[in-house]
């Protein structure tokens, strides 16, 4: 029975690997602020008042049209073909890491990307890059987009899984029988079922798009950078003297994010009495089909568009050999600048790799153990589990992960493999447990008493028949997990001190000296790593079951 | 005593009676619980084999050849069940889900073969082990699935209204094969359903969930 027993102290081990590194941090980021006239100086900043505007605008812009083009892509097209079409498209997106995103839209728009160089000389009559600042623009108009980039695949994901708890298909075909079109059907009678589901969610793309460091070093202004940003610079910086207003920085920049959140939550509550004052007045609004479903269409298309010229033109790059402004395409291939990466490119791989892996399998484990207790002892997660689930997605990484390396330092683990994975474990295991739960709830309970009346153990029925007949869906959450850890680049940067080099904090470090080759390279394998997992994912469990038609997708 | 003996087996919902049992049900013999869906069928049937939820309160005994089942996990009670639907694995072979069913007694990957092959013999399957249970026809899976029950050697038999997914002139066949082979192996049986017709052929006593007959005609 010892082994029932840590199985019923699997969620709160689990619980305490995610929420406690937070909390700990929390308290030792916090700390100093309050030491050292930390926030006097930080007040005295004077790019303060504009680093947090760039946090709050990049923030709530980005989140605002992300969530526009997925609620009105789901709203507007949702069961037509032209909706399958982005779904697929947009999918693997969510697997492309944060900063290859960036690094590929920066390769785009820069006065030397491909757009510039596709429109010239002849519409644009540049025969050399322009002097503009497109990329790093003041405003941060480069970073919102890149941001949207990202969060359109994720929000929209989480929109469908949440989807078939909300009866749709039968409120919109009654919502359409009284004659409503389909939006405003969509709006009126089904986002009030989805979004309580997917509110964490939306909370966590916004903070994260307040606070996203990595893509706001690639594509956000430089003087002043987005607060968080200036906080990694003053946090990392050898100064010591620096790190009490980094501190108060930090509590800053958490105070922001809860402002936003509550910001958020006020819209909540107004747009859902607009949406009820709007249901009372009875009008049918069908013209919204009209204009609403190409707008979000396009909107969608535009991301799978952006997104796939992007690597495109990383992996361009990579095998570029000589390659001129304005020509459209590099005169030739090669492999010169693999050769020359190589020998930096093959260790930050290996340990990207080994993190990704360590995470991920850890991540699984625990999720598994969770899930088998909740169902072997009929546990039911509250609602404050769920939200413990999403603290590290929600509160801002530079707001606890300074903290949890000053105490890695002190106990000597900093800069230790192991240490970055655990601190990757915290981001993993929320994503991990939210791709895994639902086809593990979803698993026809009859199996298992069909196991038990047939004598089978508890412990039989779970390695016998859930583990094998849920392979897919666990391997997918682990290449999910893994994919999270390939793009972590604070965690890696803060806790491994400087010394634990991966493939992307190589990336982002390379993104300000402009060798696009080089830096090619390193987005390239960036993304393959993650593919690679995905596609083992896929292809184990066709092979081992390529003769069981039953266990097909969709069977 | 020999069989499967309902003493007195009560559940109740918010305080609600819903499932009033006393019977005894002899080896070979068939007791049915027929009554339309919601009348507290599957919560008769929950109780039988252990699977009540924390919502339900039960009183009474069930007892198995003397044996008291009433507070054992399913593993432990020895009743086999027969779903509505056949309930294969749908990873495994034929073969395989055969050979989950035997009981880890019977050593030697050979002998359990042949403890495999033999059923499947005697269901007309012989020489199915190694096919995806997908590809067979749905009198094929029933038959299976009650191969399958059969191999962990119960000492009681449920049947979920085994029957009503085959189509009409399958039905016949399948049930009289399992009714057959219950009366030869002299296995004591439970059948829930809401066809009279089944009833009627299963030749038992036919009770609703709360213990009143019920005749078949109806």
């Amino acid at each position: 029975m010892t082994a029932d027993g840590a199985l019923r102290f699997a969620p709160r081990l689990t619980l305490l690997l995610m929420a406690g590194p937070v909390i700990a941090g929390l308290a030792g980021t916090l700390r100093p602020a309050f030491e050292a006239d930390g926030m006097a100086r930080l007040l005295d900043w004077p790019g303060l008042p504009r680093a947090a505007a760039l946090s709050l605008g990049t923030g709530i812009a980005s989140t605002v049209l992300s969530l526009a083009i997925a609620l009105g892509l789901v709203a507007a097209l949702q069961g037509g073909r032209l909706f399958t079409l982005i779904l697929r498209l947009l999918s693997p997106l969510l697997a492309v890491p944060h900063a290859a995103a960036a690094l590929g839209l920066a390769f785009l728009l820069a006065p030397s990307g491909w757009i510039a160089r596709a429109l010239s000389p002849w519409a644009t009559g540049w025969t050399q890059p322009p002097d503009l600042l497109i990329l790093n623009d003041p405003a941060g108009l480069a970073l919102t987009a890149g941001l949207v980039l990202k969060e359109v695949p994720f929000l929209l994901l989480i929109l469908i899984a949440a989807l078939p708890q909300a009866d749709a298909p039968r409120r919109l075909m009654l919502m359409a029988s009284l004659g409503y079109g389909r939006v405003a059907g969509w709006m009126l009678a089904v986002l009030p079922a989805v979004w309580p589901q997917m509110r964490p969610a939306v909370y966590a793309v916004l903070a994260y798009s307040m606070t996203a460091v990595d893509m706001a070093i690639v594509l956000g202004p430089a003087l002043p950078p987005t607060l968080s940003a200036q906080l990694v610079l003053w946090m990392t910086s050898p100064d010591l003297s620096i790190h009490p207003v980094a501190a108060a920085g930090a509590l800053v920049q958490l105070g922001l994010v809860l402002a936003a959140l509550a910001l958020l939550r006020c819209a909540e509550t107004g747009l859902a009495r607009l949406g009820c004052r709007l249901a009372l007045t009875g009008r049918r609004r069908v013209w919204a089909d009209r204009w609403l479903g190409p707008l979000a269409a396009g909107g969608g298309l535009l991301v799978v568009l952006v997104m796939a010229g992007g690597m495109a033109g990383l992996a361009l790059w990579s095998f570029a050999g000589p390659w001129v402004f304005p020509d459209a395409l590099p005169e030739r291939l090669g492999l010169d600048a693999w050769a020359r990466a190589a020998p930096g490119l093959g260790p930050a791989a290996l340990e990207t790799l080994l993190l990704a892996a360590l995470s991920a399998a850890l991540a699984t484990g625990l999720v598994l153990a969770c899930l088998e207790a909740e169902t072997r002892f009929g546990l039911k997660p509250g609602g404050g589990a769920l939200w413990l689930l999403w603290l590290p997605l929600i509160m801002p990484q530079v707001a606890f992960l300074p903290g949890l390396a000053e105490l890695g330092l002190r106990s000597g683990v900093e800069g230790s493999t192991w240490a970055v994975a655990a601190a990757h474990l915290v981001f993993v295991l929320p994503y991990v447990f939210l791709s895994l739960a639902a086809p593990w709830r979803a698993w026809d309970p009859r199996f298992a008493v069909a196991g038990a009346a047939l004598g089978a153990t508890p412990g039989r029925i779970f390695w016998r028949l859930r583990l094998p007949m849920l392979l897919r869906a666990i391997l997918t959450a682990a290449a999910v997990g893994f994919a999270v850890s390939v793009g972590q680049y604070l965690p890696t940067l803060l806790i491994g001190g400087g010394r634990v080099t991966t493939l992307t904090t190589e990336a982002v470090a390379l993104s300000s000296g402009g060798n696009r080759r080089i830096i090619g390279t390193y987005a390239m394998l960036q993304l393959a790593l993650p593919l690679f997992a995905f596609a083992l994912a896929l292809a184990l469990p066709a092979a081992l079951f390529r003769n069981r038609a039953g266990m097909r997708p969709g069977a | 005593m020999s069989g499967l003996v309902l003493d007195r087996l009560e559940v109740r919902a918010k305080g609600k009676l819903i499932v009033a049992l006393d019977a005894v049900v002899k080896p070979g013999e068939v007791l049915t619980i027929m009554g339309p869906s919601g009348s507290g069928k599957s919560t008769a049937l929950a109780a039988i084999i252990g699977t009540l939820g924390p919502d339900f309160d039960l009183s009474g005994r069930l007892t198995l050849n003397g044996r008291d089942l009433t507070g054992l996990p399913t593993r432990a009670r020895g009743v086999g069940l027969l779903f509505q639907d056949d309930v294969l694995f749908p990873h495994l072979s034929v073969g395989g889900n055969l050979a989950f069913a035997l009981p880890a007694a019977l050593r030697g990957r050979k002998a359990r073969r042949a403890a495999v092959g033999a059923a499947l013999a005697k269901a007309g399957l012989a020489g199915f082990a190694d096919r995806d249970p997908a590809t067979l026809s749905g009198g094929e899976r029933a038959r299976v699935a009650l191969m399958r029950t059969l191999l962990a050697e119960p000492g009681a038999l449920l049947l979920d209204e085994p029957f009503s997914r085959l189509d009409a002139d399958m039905r016949g066949r399948i049930r009289t094969f399992v009714l057959d082979l219950i009366r030869a192996e002299r296995i004591p049986a439970v059948l829930v359903t809401h066809q009279p017709e089944d009833a009627r052929a299963a030749g038992g006593r036919i009770l609703d969930p709360l213990g009143r007959p019920v005749s078949p005609a109806a």
